[in-house]
């Protein structure tokens, strides 16, 4: 019994976000379901049990104790996933070195961020909340569940989704430590050489340790542990299979780079971001394997992106690649479904091809695609609820499901969203965003080292 | 053999059209009829089945019972739509090309009271922007300075010409940006305390300049312009002294539009537009009361304060509207003007009505620019500037077909679709030597 116990107790140490992620039970009656995977059922009922979907039918009966939501002439499909976001989080860029595959935005979760409730207003129910783009290996993501309510970090985050990292190609890591600091890299040459030295190194670390724990055992052994090494660690978990890659990238011949790369390591789960010339080496990219998340229509707002395209995300996807269109941005966010809906304009994509690239495509590329990304018995009931068609520019999102929970309802919150007002802020305190669009947001943070190093921004 | 020389013709055909494709398109002038389309002339109603008539730059006749001229190259529009171009109030198009590139962007001068600077100056009609803007529909935007307390005169531009003459629409306003008591962005960590000091010594300079001007007009009337020496800033302002030239306030917080209200009122200036207007529903029955035209946006932006409704700057162009403010829309955007009817689509969904939105990007800018005589709708005598198209160009499935500026027949290609043409299907593909 005590042993019972004790586990018991073990087990709550272990696992605090597990028992504290709220689940409802809910039914959603007679509307347009958008499964996405298995087509579109017209005058559907969804049951949410626990928090997941039990049933997709006509004609379902709430059980006692579940809140109904009438979704006549209503448009019901998954919550959205961003692959590219930074919301969420207090800080983005541990810029200081070219690589920091050490750190982790998942011990800088800000679960109280209002971005957060904005982007419930938008149908988002998942975002990549990443690290920026500043170094070459920059630090490890964390996909966050839009728990907006909850004050508690480790609710916000997705629990068991699989690691990620982020890398960055280009401009970015080049400024920041070439430019900025005279340290490798300064050019395209460079940031190949900090990941081929990273990968080596870490590969060698992983030897040494294996050599390690194979002959510690043995009888006679008086050798000592290789040191540990924080950064080498996740480097090495890469090798392995364990995170996958998401990468900063804009230009053809540096997303070949890290294809050839990642060939040379055996390197499989790879997402390129923004990948604004992805199109020009599809064929490629389609052949590795490799997924990309990009950007509908943003161009020309730095030099590696003067040559790019808004049918980026179509050529992508007719050429084969898994392709979703992230925001990497607080506004952006807000209105994936009508930026998914550019690529109707730009290269024809049908209804399912385009609501595929902020459902189920953002959720093969964080690896997540078994539990969300589509409506189907047994998956989380992670559901946004549209008047109008979501691909429609009038189109108006109405409610936001999280696990069976009504996380955003148009018709009841407040004004004031907020879950945490500071008692020293100036009431009418009134930022307007400069609407110069002369970056991604991928560099926040990293400007104060700019700005001190060459007056930059 | 028929059949051979049927081949032979179809082959030759495409070989021409192949050709056709590898030179760099043109614009092309004529006379055209645009036939069977329904067209939103915007001031005039919807007509079903009607025809336009193209001749010599000008819209010269509309209806369901329309002459044809003879020799005039005849568009069939069937289940197709014609619109006035699209008019931008405000963007940074043609004097930015990159806009981290600080060597490509044009629009920012050095000095804080430099009215004479003119954007139509530095608008590059070779910018990649250009084509990329217009052939989803807008063909006019306004071209704006930005930086100073004076930055600069705005230019309002077709989207087409080789010069900014030929390019030049028939508007230059005067902009000015009212000291702010807002923040710029997370960047922007100056106190309270600061933001206020230095918006007051930015009104004590444009109060300045004001009173300078005002005595600069005074002498040059006096001496029929022969008494004053050469002064650029001041014979810059003199027009907008003399209520003969538009200034364009730029003011967003609710508190300055307060206070540029209340000194439009004090300086009586008589010709005004408040630009930006973020928090224009807070005080929108002022704005409203004054009488003061607005040009919006961008409207797919996110609330000026944390505790602000998340979809306040979709409504915002609705509630001025209904407190009675003349509405228009802009972008304020360089690379991506062509979202601008997306942006009115935004506003028609979250309160501004489709009608009224689709008027805030054509007739109401061309009104508040004093062109209406020239743009904004589909009407006989005004210039041919319009677009044909298979839809609601607010919806973005909606394709654009044909684009006319000026008269001028617009080459449907821009560095997007031509990458689009190049790499769909990329030749060679993984492997240069095999198909």
């Amino acid at each position: 019994m005590k042993k019972i116990l004790s586990s018991l107790f073990l087990l709550a140490l272990l696992s605090p976000a597990w028992a504290q992620v709220q689940r409802g039970n809910l039914l959603i009656k007679n509307g347009t379901v958008i499964t996405i995977t298995k087509g579109n059922l017209e005058n559907t009922d969804v049951l949410v049990k626990d928090g997941k979907i039990s049933q997709i039918g006509k004609g379902i009966v709430a059980p006692t104790g579940y809140q109904v939501i009438d979704a006549t002439g209503m448009h019901v499909m998954p919550g959205i996933i961003d692959a590219h976001s930074h919301i969420g989080l207090s800080t983005i860029n541990e810029a200081t070195q070219p690589n920091t595959a050490q750190v982790w935005t998942g011990d800088a979760v800000d679960p109280m961020d209002v971005s957060i409730y904005r982007a419930l207003a938008g149908g988002v129910t998942i975002s990549h909340a990443m690290h920026g783009s500043a170094n070459a290996i920059g630090g490890q993501c964390e996909t966050i569940k839009h728990r907006y309510g909850t004050i508690d970090a480790e609710v916000m985050k997705m629990e068991g989704a699989p690691r990620t990292i982020k890398f960055a190609l280009g401009e970015n890591p080049t400024r920041v430590h070439g430019e900025g600091n005279s340290i490798v890299p300064r050019t395209r040459m460079g940031v190949e050489f900090v990941i081929r030295e990273a990968f080596s190194e870490a590969k060698e670390y992983m030897q040494a340790w294996d050599a390690y724990n194979a002959a510690k055992g043995q009888k006679g052994f008086r050798g000592t542990p290789p040191v540990y090494d924080g950064r080498k660690e996740t480097i090495a978990d890469i090798l392995k299979g364990n995170i996958i890659i998401h990468c900063h990238s804009y230009r053809a011949d540096e997303i070949y780079m890290l294809l050839r790369v990642c060939k040379d390591f055996g390197i499989k789960k790879l997402v390129f971001q923004h990948v604004n010339e992805g199109f020009k080496v599809a064929p490629e990219l389609a052949e590795y394997g490799a997924m990309a998340s990009v950007f509908a229509d943003w161009w020309a707002y730095k030099f590696e992106v003067y040559y790019s395209t808004a049918y980026n995300a179509a050529i992508l996807t007719k050429n084969g690649v898994v392709t979703s269109i992230n925001s990497d941005s607080e506004e952006l966010i807000r209105h994936l479904y009508h930026e998914a809906a550019k690529t109707q304009k730009y290269g024809g994509l049908s209804d399912e091809e385009a609501l595929a690239l902020i459902t189920i495509n953002p959720a093969k590329q964080l690896g997540i695609d078994s539990r969300v990304g589509s409506l189907e018995v047994g998956k989380e009931a992670d559901i946004a609820i549209f008047k109008g068609h979501p691909l429609s520019t009038f189109t108006i999102p109405m409610i936001t499901v999280v696990d069976g929970l009504v996380r955003f309802d148009r018709e009841k919150d407040a004004d004031d969203q907020r879950i945490y007002v500071d008692p020293k802020q100036v009431v009418d305190n009134a930022t307007f965003h400069e609407y110069k669009h002369n970056h991604d947001n991928c560099l926040e943070g990293a400007e104060m080292t700019m700005t001190k190093l060459f007056g930059l921004n | 053999m028929r059949k051979n020389i049927r081949i032979i013709l179809g082959f030759a055909l495409s070989l021409l059209v192949l050709v056709a494709q590898a030179q760099n398109p043109k614009g092309k002038y004529g006379t055209f009829a645009l036939t069977n389309a329904t067209i939103q002339t915007v001031t005039k109603g919807i007509i079903q089945n009607g025809t336009v008539i193209i001749s010599n730059g000008k819209i010269t006749a509309v209806g369901t019972n329309v002459t044809i001229p003879q020799g005039a190259e005849q568009i069939d529009c069937k289940g197709q739509w014609i619109f006035p171009g699209m008019i931008d109030g405000g963007t940074r198009l043609g004097t930015v090309e990159v806009s981290s590139v600080a060597r490509t962007v044009d629009n920012n001068e050095v000095g804080d009271i430099i009215p004479q600077m003119k954007a139509l100056t530095a608008v590059n009609p070779n910018s990649a922007l250009i084509p990329v803007t217009r052939v989803s529909g807008v063909t006019t935007v306004l071209s704006a300075p930005e930086g100073g307390l004076l930055p600069g005169t705005a230019a309002l531009i077709n989207l087409h010409g080789y010069t900014p003459d030929q390019m030049y629409a028939g508007f230059e306003g005067i902009v000015m940006n009212f000291p702010s008591t807002g923040r710029r962005g997370f960047f922007d960590r100056r106190t309270e305390e600061d933001i206020k000091k230095a918006a007051d010594k930015a009104m004590q300079k444009i109060n300045d300049a004001w009173e300078k001007a005002i005595q600069y007009h005074k002498l040059d009337s006096a001496t029929k312009g022969k008494g004053v020496s050469y002064y650029p800033e001041m014979q810059a302002l003199m027009p907008v002294v003399r209520g003969e030239q538009l200034l364009m306030i730029e003011v967003d917080a609710s508190k300055d539009i307060q206070a540029a209200l209340k000194w439009v009122k004090e300086k009586k200036v008589k010709r005004v537009v408040l630009c930006g207007v973020q928090d224009g529903w807070r005080v929108a029955d002022e704005i409203a009361k004054a009488g003061i035209p607005v040009i919006t946006g961008p409207v797919q932006a996110v609330p000026s304060r944390e505790y602000d409704r998340y979809d306040r700057a979709y409504a915002n162009a609705g509630l001025m509207k209904k407190a009675g403010v003349t509405v228009a829309i802009r972008t304020a955007n360089a690379e991506n003007v062509r979202n601008l009817p997306y942006h009115a689509a935004y506003a028609a969904a979250y309160g501004l009505g489709k009608e009224e939105a689709l008027r805030s990007i054509t007739i109401v800018p061309a009104e508040i620019f004093g062109v209406a005589d020239k743009l904004g709708s589909i009407e006989v005598g005004k210039s041919a500037t319009l677009f044909v198209s298979d839809g609601d160009p607010m919806e973005t499935k909606t394709n654009i077909k044909q684009v006319f500026i000026d008269g001028w027949q617009i080459p449907m290609v821009s560095r997007h679709t031509q990458f689009y043409d190049e790499f769909l299907k990329r030749d060679p593909g993984v492997s240069k030597t095999q198909k």
